[in-house]
């Protein structure tokens, strides 16, 4: 019946010349093969947030004196809200976490190589918009923890020089973090973040799609070596199948996570109330924060805190554009990309942890 | 021409019309607001006293003409000069306008005017008559030359300054020591639960030292008349303990009410404790262990502790609840039913009977225990979602093994 | 491992009935168990949500003339009062002086705290007794059908 339908839709719109492509997609298979499925990991969390999104859209009110109570609403009156909700914030740190380890995957398999640079760019955009959908989405339930976090990460984002303060107003709609900070990052998270995010995925993965999957250096040498060594499996139905079981995998990970520990409501957001004590960001941004708190208030002439925030744009600009300091052979320029990621990820480890110790 | 006399005229008519209402001439302060004390009055401490601002001058208590600049006018005798006004002089002098009626009511016609009739029947008053000039008069509690109205927060008689007031004396030892009564009231009220009523908690009708001992008659309330003064706010006491026991029997001994249990000056906030047979119990003060009355104790003391651990519980089974976003909020909102009922357990105390007590008790273990029901429930409904997450995971392992079958069997 | 092409006339028929119930079951009770939260999560609770700050204290009729009820608003008491008069009155009801909850007396057509027998007005003024301040008001939306 299903071919009946395939069949019909072909007459109409020539349908085989478009999936043609598809049929013949392989995925190389070594030792490193695993990683290939954090991709398609990451973008399966990215549906189920634009599912559990949309149906939490359903209740949540955007106001200052709504936001907390609808969210309460959502998750105590509502039929399995909780469970909307939970999955919808745990799928959010999975997600962001994914993404991270599908981007260390490439950072290390060199997959950034010419002639994938672009995908690379792209990529690391959507890693930094992904982040951006934690912190607006991370205030929507207004309550004090997130007000602070936000108060505290947008006063950084205004440490930028020139366009600094520009940008805080900007992100704050206006001086201080009010009830405008939070429909602004509604919209944000609801509307301008999903759309710039769809655009980018697809064409990432048209990206993808048009080049095939990358083999690692130290394989490609061995296989160009021996073609006989050559190992691939088909994307369709093969590894789409696995990729399939990593997915059912992910959905009972996060009926687990959302079951046995429900996300918190917090407190609702007292303005006149004090931060509370040991105020930090999401795990995601900790690494980040804690590494400003160790830079001196004073390096030379320069402030601390502007300084580290410059450093940090350096630094995202630098990733961003990563393909382009790199050679696509091996050489020694290479090696020292690969000793400067690992710095990269040990640094992200230890600050992280090192802030959670901090606390 | 006609233009000069407009002019002119208009500014006399503008300088009369200013100067109508302005402040009747007061030569007095011209050399007393520079001299030094004891002579002096600032016109800027003056301003501040009520009299002035109704239009008094110095010459309406002390007499002379405060018209005049010349001193030997302005401080004539023949124009009714007093000059200082002796202690022994005060309550005479401030009664001749205050306890006049029909001059009063030409400022104000609510203000009483019996204050110095009172002032008779007060301790202070009966040992002035006697002679005593240690004794409080109007302008020992009032202030002078800056006395403000009592209800201004800076005046010496307004409710949050009369404690200091009155322990101006009655906290001196060496000036109390011939009256041979205790000093120790101040510092025993500054620890008590009324001075935090009206200084945390800014409860302007909390009692301070005038309230239980009465302000122009201040007298302390007699043995027998003390659950009286008590009853004004703690009413349901008041006619609880009339009704019982205790009253009689300490009418008939000569013991204090309310004070016997309570203390007078450093009141502290009642707790359960002081049914207990501890440092801070009471009863056993009279009572002998095992006779009924200690029973009676225990078994309200048990009660109330049971029900006060009840309630505890049903606040954590329910705090818990919540923290697992389970839907508990009419169970939380219905605690406070629980804690009406013991505090108004608390109140039948004054009883005595623990039936009584029980009866308050009952209701209030009620509540707790549907309060607690309704959190253990929600924990059940919080096991119930596992069993879900549990059916969920088992057809997820049912298509993990399909998917994994198919795929074995594609690729064989 | 190689992507041969297999004909499924050569498997075993149980076999093949092995798989295909695992596949199907397991895609049928995976499906059931997504779809059957979402299609409870879309009907509206009992209870319709009108934000944090309304509440609705009780429906025309509920109340008897010159008498009180005690409503739920948010995690705190409220006193819905209807007068003899017609107008309703709505405000905390929880007593100024130390928290316990008032009632309306319709003798005295005041607000009364059976703790300590503190009084208030229709306005949540403190008349008399030891409640320090007045109660708090709640705003009332006009009644709708």
């Amino acid at each position: 019946m299903i071919a009946a339908l395939i069949h019909w839709l072909d007459e109409r719109l020539h349908l085989e010349g478009l999936l043609a492509p598809f049929k013949h997609k392989t995925v190389p298979q070594h030792k490193m093969s695993y990683w290939y499925f954090f991709g398609g990991i990451t973008l399966f969390l990215f549906m189920v947030q634009v599912l559990t999104g949309i149906l939490l859209l359903l209740y949540y009110h955007p106001g200052a004196n709504e936001a907390f109570e609808s969210v309460q609403y959502i998750v105590t009156q509502v039929q399995f809200g909780w469970l909307i909700r939970s999955i919808h914030s745990w799928s959010a740190n999975l997600m962001i976490f994914t993404a991270f380890a599908h981007m260390f995957s490439v950072l290390f398999l060199k997959a950034y190589r010419k002639p994938r640079e672009l995908t690379w760019v792209t990529g690391v955009l959507l890693l930094f918009l992904v982040m951006g959908f934690g912190f607006s989405g991370y205030l929507l339930p207004w309550n004090t923890l997130a007000f602070f976090a936000t108060t505290v990460g947008t006063q950084m984002a205004g440490q930028v020089p020139f366009i600094g303060h520009a940008m805080m107003i900007f992100l704050r709609g206006g001086p201080e973090v009010t009830g405008a900070t939070l429909t602004r990052f509604f919209g944000f998270h609801v509307a301008v973040l999903p759309g710039i995010v769809t655009v980018l995925i697809g064409v990432h993965l048209f990206f993808v799609q048009r080049q095939g999957m990358s083999v690692p250096p130290k394989v490609e040498a061995e296989w160009k070596k021996d073609p006989s060594l050559v190992k691939e499996m088909k994307f369709f139905p093969n590894f789409a199948l696995r990729e399939l079981m990593a997915w059912y995998v992910g959905m009972g990970m996060l009926g687990g996570l959302a079951a046995m520990f429900p996300w918190n409501l917090g407190v609702k957001v007292d303005p006149f109330a004090s931060a509370p004590a040991g105020i930090k960001p999401e795990w995601y941004f900790l690494f980040m924060y804690q590494a400003l708190k160790l830079i001196p208030s004073k390096v030379l002439i320069f402030d601390g805190e502007v300084l580290g925030i410059v450093g940090c744009g350096i630094a995202a600009t630098v990733w961003l554009l990563l393909p382009f300091f790199d050679t696509e052979k091996p050489s020694r320029r290479s090696h020292v990309i690969t000793g400067l990621s690992v710095f990269a990820l040990v640094f992200m480890i230890g600050m992280t942890i090192y802030g959670y110790l901090a606390n | 021409m006609t233009a000069c006399f407009a002019g002119l005229a208009g500014t006399i008519l503008l300088g009369a019309s200013l100067s109508y209402g302005q402040a009747p001439m007061n030569t007095c302060l011209d050399c007393h607001s520079v001299l030094p004390e004891p002579f002096g009055v600032t016109s800027d401490k003056f301003s501040h006293d009520i009299h002035e601002q109704k239009g008094l001058t110095c010459a309406s208590c002390h007499g002379g003409d405060p018209t005049s600049s010349d001193p030997t006018v302005a401080m004539s005798p023949k124009k009714g000069w007093k000059g200082h006004i002796d202690h022994k002089q005060v309550p005479a002098l401030c009664a001749s306008c205050h306890a006049n009626p029909v001059y009063m009511k030409t400022f104000n016609p609510s203000l009483r005017t019996d204050q110095f009739s009172e002032y008779h029947t007060s301790v202070h008053g009966q040992k002035f008559a006697t002679g005593d000039t240690k004794v409080a008069v109007c302008t020992d509690c009032h202030s002078v030359h800056d006395l403000r109205a009592p209800s201004d927060p800076l005046s010496t008689v307004n409710p949050v300054n009369v404690a200091k007031t009155c322990s101006k004396c009655h906290a001196d030892p060496d000036y109390m020591k011939p009256y041979g009564i205790p000093t120790d009231q101040y510092a025993k009220y500054n620890t008590s639960v009324h001075h935090d009523a009206m200084v945390k908690r800014g409860d302007l009708s909390a009692p301070t030292c005038t309230t239980c001992h009465g302000n122009h008659g201040a007298v302390p309330p007699g043995v027998d008349k003390v659950q009286n003064v008590c009853a004004n706010c703690h009413v349901f006491q008041a006619q609880m303990y009339q009704k019982s026991t205790h009253s009689k029997v300490f009418a008939e001994k000569g013991l204090p009410g309310c004070v016997v249990c309570h203390t007078n000056h450093g009141i502290q906030m009642p707790s359960d404790a002081m049914l207990s047979t501890g440092p801070a119990g009471v009863c056993m003060r009279c009572h002998t262990r095992g006779d009924v009355c200690d029973r009676a104790r225990e078994n309200i003391l048990n009660n109330l502790t049971t029900l006060d651990h009840n309630i505890k519980e049903a606040d954590e089974a329910l705090k818990l609840a919540e923290a697992s976003g389970m839907e508990v909020s009419a169970a939380t909102l219905n605690q406070a039913a629980a804690t009406d009922a013991i505090t108004k357990a608390r109140v039948t105390i004054h009883t005595y009977d623990p039936a009584l007590v029980n009866a308050d008790i009952q209701v209030g273990m009620k509540i707790a225990a549907a309060n607690l029901k309704a959190g253990q429930d929600a924990m059940v409904e919080r096991e119930h979602r596992r069993i879900g997450l549990g059916v969920c995971l088992i057809a997820i392992c049912f298509m993990l093994v399909g998917l994994w079958l198919y795929i074995k069997q594609i690729e064989r | 491992m190689s992507t041969g092409t297999d004909c499924p006339c050569q498997q075993q028929p149980t076999r093949r009935g092995f798989v295909g119930l695992f596949l199907g079951g397991g895609m049928l009770a995976t499906f059931a168990s997504f779809l059957y939260p979402v299609m409870r999560f879309f009907v509206p609770p009992t209870v319709a949500d009108l934000g944090g700050d309304e509440v609705v204290a009780a429906k025309v009729g509920d109340l008897k003339e010159n008498s009180g009820k005690i409503f739920k608003f948010g995690s705190r008491p409220g006193l819905l009062i209807l007068e003899a008069s017609g107008t309703y009155h709505a405000m905390s009801a929880t007593c100024t002086h130390l928290g316990c909850t008032v009632q309306y007396k319709g003798d005295t057509h005041q607000v009364w705290c059976p703790c300590h027998n503190g009084t208030y007005d229709l306005n949540g003024r403190n008349v008399s007794g030891p409640p320090p301040e007045a109660i708090g008001c709640i705003r009332r939306a006009p009644a709708r059908r």
